[in-house]
């Protein structure tokens, strides 16, 4: 690892005005992904601006038909939250799947969503319940936020304090894992909520967490995993790699989006 | 006795390594200690032009950055193949030059060409980052038959067509004259995927040189720290072997990637004695993917006959060897002597031929990996009998049954003299425990589910203890193949055991303590078994191939047997009677057939005080024994391996895993179901999970565990380990070595579990879902368009 300076902020503000202060810093939550690759001397900030100690970032919390998760919530947090797993089961149920327990324990879900990462899961869940991402200056829809593999609309120090969403009336996740990683080689989140059927897919994509709009369209008609055996799901822009190639990842698109609508509470 | 041979005693090591107090060689701090950081190579291929070590030589820390040139200018040799192979013309093997620090040319991504000595390992590996290296980037290649082909870049000056070698064994006319004559031929083309060992440990090393003493201690990483100071005193000229004291302490797992010598070792010695600092290195992750010798990595093509009544008439195998780009050292006898000797399997097969032709890539070191060679073999000849069996429309088990060897010894076309066995009863044994003839039954439960069952055998057989010595030698092997032990009892009656095996997660310290408590009946905490330093053991040959058991144990069996005809000499002399009548159990020394006994621990202290020896004796009790085995040891057995396979994902569970294996006399079998369950581990890892891949570049795109996929207690099942044993009538315990049977074993079992489940043999290892999908599209679309 690189040398570089850690600081601990003590509010959201104080996380912008470091960061905004520091020659080449980075924002650090949970560090589950940062800190690896840092490690493998792949990313050498010159500072880290270490939000996780910030009060306002943390928790899970329901107000009428609303969720809303603070930015440093850890998956554990999320997973284990009782209020969260009736309301909206599905994620709860994505964030008990992500990584291992340690990971659990220290990855956030504002660290997963600012990262992108084209196999991160919660891109997926955001992504079909249509959320609401805060940061310290505005509030971006989850369908601007999600711009490419490993790009968000987030401006240079800019900070996700929460994200929001209207529970659904059901949704579920279905994930296949990569065999050696473990991340998704293909995710997908279901969800059917107020403005109708969203199924975002995570994983597969060359560009990152992507919606799936005829799977949209034919559950809009009949929301049944029989439905998605006609849609016919082709392999342009999936990704191809040494674990599988986009055929394959076409082929679990389909049948991973089936198991999360057969698993839809 | 509820120590000795045969008990469930539980690890004697785990105590210091459940309590984390357990000495790696990374944990070992020497005073003034540096850190070596090594500048590789990025490419593949390419020239060394310069290297300008300015930039880094002025940075924080640093002591030094020192090359290749000054590495062979000091008159560090290369590092060499210890096992040289005749090719079929007569002529050596076409050994390339390989330095510890490469000079003007580099031949596979991670190749050292320098190496920073700096206060810090994070100062170190920044000036390593600051050293520029001008390479003149030169076409690589990275599969075998690329290697071969007309017009591929050579790798080596002296080794035209990037031909290491082309080797045979059998006799070719006679076996392309039974084949001619079959009833029915089988041909496939398999190859064995190529696997990196990942030890749990990674490599380490720490040098000092004592200027006043002209002397070198090594802490390393080593399964035979004996065989790594010889080599490095006689090949590579770093110190003298007197004056190099080389310890192996805890090692945390090796798989055979720990028994070569690399370069890193030799650059610590080296620049232990030019800095006049004592010199430490541990590997990270991807040095590890990048540098530890891989395994396997075998392309074949198979051919076998029967005649009308399915008895194999002969077989005939073409392999090309994947070396890497430079030859470890018992690279070339992988896929010679430990391959294609094996080749006859459980079978009567009169007439074998093989050829193979090992090839220089432009990859990492090829060498052995758990099993080197025998899990090639075995699962060469496994698929190709399912196959047959499929083809004759014949129970996999039936055909199998029908070619057994059945009597003992018996000899191979392919060298080999099979000394015991009973394969039909351990066959019997797992089909029992695997509930055969319900499989059909089970398969249809599992098509009502949707899923797809199939069940798959492996009859392996394989061969430890590589012996003797003289037919080693004769082979080309640079060294003897046998082992010592020594065994002191003290004058209190408690003993030390010093053995030249090598322990890195076998259990040596149980397992050779519970064979000396069995001989004299003393509890096992009044034994200590000490291994791993040359300077208090005698020597040794280390530990690989199985052979601890087989020839460390026969080793301190045979000092035993010295020590115990002294003990009754002394005992016979005190108690006043004749030798012959004198008998050691329970710890007592006693007179048959009368009260008179004297304790153990008094014919200790008899032999030590010398008051009251017998006329002419020596003092003391401690004797040492060289121990040459007299053939290899060959342990067999049946796996039987059923899965079921999801056919929307492909993704394959492994329903149940049954093992039927005959290790000879089993010492602990609580460690022996271990070492079975550890090596059926890393077969399932080969057939489902594990690849090293390169790209067209021959970078690897698999050098990290974001994609090499290491089994997973969630990958593997409930094992269902069986023993059905013959003695080995070639050492006295009559033990054959389960270290590596489960990783050779088990591959061929899960492939012919699922290409049964899917109805496609095409089908290569790793079965990934992906892998196993397409070939169930491949048998739909073939079945549609038939």
């Amino acid at each position: 690892m690189y040398e570089t300076k850690y600081h601990k902020a003590s509010s959201v503000a104080d996380a912008v005005s470091l960061i905004g202060k520091s020659d080449d810093g980075k924002l650090l939550s949970g560090g589950q992904t940062l800190v690896p690759t840092m490690k493998a001397r792949l990313a050498a900030p010159s500072d880290l601006v270490d939000v996780s100690g910030i009060a306002d970032m943390h928790g899970v919390s329901i107000s009428g038909s609303t969720v809303t998760i603070g930015a440093a919530t850890t998956h554990a947090d999320v997973a284990g939250n009782a209020d969260l797993q009736a309301k909206c089961g599905g994620v709860a149920c994505l964030a008990a799947g992500i990584g291992d327990p340690a990971v659990r324990h220290k990855g956030t879900i504002g660290g997963s969503i600012a990262n992108n990462d084209p196999a991160a899961d919660y891109p997926a869940a955001m992504l079909a319940l249509g959320a609401t991402i805060k940061t310290n200056a505005r509030e971006i829809a989850a369908d601007d936020f999600f711009v490419g593999m490993f790009e968000t609309a987030l401006e240079d120090d800019e900070v996700i304090v929460s994200v929001s969403f209207d529970a659904p009336a059901k949704a579920a996740y279905a994930k296949f894992p990569n065999p050696a990683s473990r991340y998704a080689m293909v995710g997908v989140f279901a969800a059917q909520t107020a403005d109708g059927a969203r199924v975002a897919v995570t994983g597969a994509g060359s560009d990152g967490v992507y919606r799936q709009s005829d799977m949209e369209a034919a559950l809009d008609g009949d929301w049944s995993p029989d439905v998605l055996s006609g849609v016919q799901v082709g392999s342009e822009g999936l990704l191809s790699d040494i674990h599988g190639d986009a055929t394959y990842r076409a082929n679990l698109v389909k049948v991973m989006a089936r198991r999360a609508v057969a698993g839809c509470a | 006795m509820t120590e000795g041979i045969g008990a469930r005693v539980l690890r004697k090591e785990d105590k210091r390594f459940l309590m984390g107090k357990g000495r790696y060689t990374d944990d070992i701090v020497e005073p003034n200690q540096a850190y070596a950081a090594f500048v590789r190579s990025p490419y593949a291929h390419a020239e060394v032009k310069s290297i300008d070590a300015s930039a880094a030589e002025g940075m924080d820390g640093v002591v030094a950055v020192l090359n290749g040139e000054q590495l062979t200018g000091d008159g560090i040799g290369n590092i060499i193949c210890g096992w040289a192979v005749t090719q079929k013309d007569g002529s050596g093997m076409n050994m390339g030059a390989w330095s510890a620090l490469a000079t003007n040319k580099v031949r596979y991504v991670g190749d050292a060409v320098a190496v920073v000595i700096a206060d810090s390992i994070e100062q170190a590996r920044n000036a390593a980052e600051a050293v520029e290296v001008d390479y003149k980037i030169l076409p690589a290649v990275a599969q075998s038959v690329d290697a071969l082909a007309s017009g591929a870049p050579e790798i080596h000056e002296n080794a035209p067509g990037n031909v290491v070698f082309d080797w045979e064994i059998g006799e070719l006319a006679p076996t392309d004259a039974a084949l001619e004559g079959a009833a029915h031929i089988t041909e496939m083309e398999i190859t064995n995927n190529r696997l990196a060992p990942n030890p749990m440990e990674p490599r380490s090393a720490i040098a000092t040189f004592n200027a006043a003493e002209d002397h070198y201690t090594l802490y390393t990483t080593s399964q035979n720290p004996h065989v790594a100071r010889l080599v490095l005193s006689a090949f590579y000229q770093v110190a003298p072997e007197h004056k190099l004291r080389v310890i192996a302490p805890d090692v945390g797992g090796g798989f055979g990637s720990k028994i070569y010598i690399y370069p890193e070792e030799i650059t610590c010695l080296w620049a232990s004695m030019k800095t006049n600092r004592s010199v430490k290195w541990t590997s990270d992750r991807t040095e590890a993917f990048l540098t530890d010798a891989h395994g396997r990595d075998h392309v074949s093509t198979a051919k076998i006959g029967f005649d009308k009544d399915h008895k194999i008439v002969g077989l005939k195998v073409n392999t090309k060897a994947n070396l890497g780009a430079y030859m470890s050292l018992f690279s070339s006898a992988v896929p010679t002597y430990l391959y294609a000797t094996l080749l006859s399997g459980q079978y009567n097969i009169s007439n074998i031929y093989c050829d193979v032709q090992a090839v220089y890539t432009n990859t990492v070191p090829v060498d052995a990996y758990r099993g080197a060679g025998r899990p090639e073999a075995c699962y060469l000849l496994e698929r190709i009998m399912e196959t047959a069996a499929r083809e004759l429309g014949v129970s996999p088990a039936e055909l199998r049954r029908k070619n057994f060897v059945t009597s003992f010894p018996h000899e191979t076309p392919v060298i080999m003299t099979y000394d015991s066995g009973d394969f039909a009863t351990n066959q019997e044994q797992a089909m029992t425990a695997a509930d055969f003839d319900g499989f059909e039954a089970r398969r249809a439960e599992a098509a009502s589910r949707g899923k797809l069952r199939g069940i798959g055998f492996s009859n392996y057989i394989e061969a430890c203890g590589i012996a003797p010595s003289a037919a080693v030698g004769s082979l080309g092997a640079g060294v003897g193949l046998w082992e010592s032990a020594e065994v002191r009892v003290n004058p209190v009656g408690t003993i030390e055991v010093l053995t030249g095996s090598h322990s890195h997660g076998q259990g040596h310290e149980t397992t050779f303590t519970q064979v000396v408590a069995e001989r004299f009946g003393l509890p096992t905490e009044n034994i200590q078994i000490v291994h791993g330093d040359t300077d208090k053991v005698q020597f040794g040959m280390g530990t690989y191939g199985s052979r601890s058991g087989a020839v460390g144990m026969s080793a301190i069996f045979k000092a035993l047997d010295k020590v115990e005809a002294k003990a009754k000499k002394i005992a016979a002399h005190v108690l006043e009677a004749s030798e012959d009548d004198i008998v050691i159990e329970g710890g007592e020394v006693k007179v048959a057939g009368t009260d008179k006994t004297m304790g153990w621990h008094e014919v200790g202290l008899a032999a030590y005080t010398g008051h009251n020896l017998p006329e002419g004796m020596e003092p003391g009790l401690k004797e040492t024994s060289f121990y040459d085995p007299t053939n290899f040891t060959f342990p067999a057995g049946c796996y039987i391996c059923e899965v079921e396979v999801d056919p929307d994902t492909g993704v394959t569970d492994i329903i149940q895993f049954v093992a039927s294996d005959d290790f000879g006399t089993i010492i602990n079998p609580m460690i022996v179901e271990g070492q079975v369950h550890g090596g059926i581990a890393q077969g399932i890892g080969q057939a489902m999970l594990e690849n090293v891949v390169y790209d067209d570049d021959a970078q690897q795109l698999s050098a990290s565990y974001m994609d090499y996929a290491m089994p997973r207690a969630d990958d593997l099942p409930n094992y269902s380990v069986h023993h059905a044993s013959t003695e080995c009538p070639g050492n006295p315990l009559g033990m054959k070595g389960c270290g590596e049977a489960g990783a050779i074993g088990s591959p061929p079992a899960v492939i012919n579990a699922i290409t049964d489940a899917i109805g496609n043999n095409d089908l290569s290892m790793p079965a990934t879902p992906s892998k196993v999908w397409a070939a169930l599209q491949a048998a739909s679309a073939k079945q549609a368009a038939e």
